[in-house]
């Protein structure tokens, strides 16, 4: 039964991804528009709306627990080479805009913390 | 001699065994050198660093661009590592994530996808233009590169850049990328990553999937849903931004 579980996520992937596929279309961009994000709120409704055997969901924890070993042999197959090659302007381009962006994160919070509360207190 | 010949040729037909063989020991050896280092919770950031440094030593080997899977026995990472399982394992990491959580950062994840491009793409295009690039479709693409290193070539190519300029802004998404994965989880404790909304709003202004996932995978397993849900829309938002109104508004400084 374990394996249900495996199915639900693929489901879940080609109905996300097709949907994303279409917006793309729609939008005129190639590829899919937030087609795993698609797919990962219907996850979400899943998890939340429906009772699932506890062997379906050992199926869904078994992928979930490969993620981490996914990721590092992603990892291993990025173009590191082309990283540091790019020089000056691909290094600081994107380092700047990294180091940026995670300094923007508290900010971006924060401003999001006021907003809601200004929103509950009017 | 002939029996290392014959492992090697078994290896080589079963290369997806090997590469989970292979991931269980890095994964081991960074738990181990985490626990030397005194932290124990950085093993899979630390794994993930032996992977990017595994993949910059193949790659001058074999001169190819797909890291250690160019290596013929180490072919099976480029499947178990490859876009289709990282998505179906995402998508999985989802299981578990509340609604709550997800509704509470809703808005504020939106907006930080916007901010996350533009600021990253102005940042980009700065950078370009400081070091001497002067036309509106170079920065426009370099910019885009700072995106994401899908976003830059999808723009350049639609603008029409050089091939040259192509590479750079890749190279530059895929510096994003690295120091994502590498910096995230160093920086986490000072930038209030640690619940469900940080995340969110992280996933958002950082936007690179692979190096999101990874940063967030080594800071926290139960942040990655949080954090993935709203970078899968930032290549896909940021290839539709930066070619059209991101490029008109550099056209306007810069002239045609």
């Amino acid at each position: 039964m374990e394996v249900v579980g495996l199915g639900i996520i693929a489901a879940c992937m080609f109905v996300g991804v097709t949907v994303g596929s279409v917006l793309a279309k729609t939008i005129g961009v190639s590829g899919d528009v937030g087609g795993v994000g698609f797919a990962m709120l219907l996850m979400v409704i899943i998890t939340n709306y429906v009772k699932l055997d506890d062997k379906v969901k050992n199926g869904i924890q078994f992928i979930s627990n490969l993620y981490i070993p996914i990721i590092v042999a992603m990892a291993a197959i990025q173009n590191v080479v082309s990283a540091l090659k790019g020089g000056a302007v691909a290094f600081l381009a994107g380092g700047i805009a990294t180091v940026a962006s995670l300094a923007l994160v508290p900010i971006i919070v924060k401003l999001g913390k006021f907003g809601n509360n200004g929103g509950v207190g009017a | 001699m002939n029996l290392i010949q014959m492992a090697s040729s078994v290896i080589e037909k079963n290369s997806l065994v090997m590469s989970f063989a292979v991931v269980a020991v890095m994964i081991l050896v960074g738990n181990w050198l985490a626990g030397l280092m005194g932290g124990k919770r950085l093993g899979s950031a630390v794994a993930i660093v032996i992977g990017l440094g595994l993949a910059l030593y193949a790659g001058r080997i074999t001169g190819g661009s797909r890291g250690i899977a160019d290596v013929k026995m180490l072919s099976g990472f480029g499947i178990l590592g490859g876009a289709m399982l990282r998505d179906f394992a995402i998508i999985s990491t989802a299981f578990g994530a509340k609604v709550e959580e997800l509704k509470k950062a809703g808005l504020v994840g939106i907006a930080s996808l916007f901010i996350g491009i533009a600021f990253s793409f102005f940042v980009g295009a700065t950078v370009a233009f400081a070091l001497g690039y002067r036309s509106a479709v170079d920065l426009t693409t370099i910019g885009a590169g700072a995106v994401t290193f899908i976003v830059g070539p999808v723009t350049g190519s639609a603008l029409g850049a050089s091939s040259a300029v192509v590479a750079l802004s890749i190279a530059a998404g895929v510096v994003k990328s690295v120091l994502c994965m590498v910096l995230t989880p160093l920086v986490a404790p000072y930038i209030g990553l640690n619940n469900p909304q940080s995340a969110m709003v992280f996933g958002g202004l950082l936007g690179t999937t692979s190096g999101v996932a990874g940063g967030l995978a080594a800071v926290d397993p139960k942040l990655v849903p949080y954090g993935a849900v709203t970078a899968t829309f930032y290549t896909g938002l940021g290839a539709l931004l930066c070619p059209s109104v991101l490029f008109l508004i550099m056209r306007m400084i810069f002239g045609a």
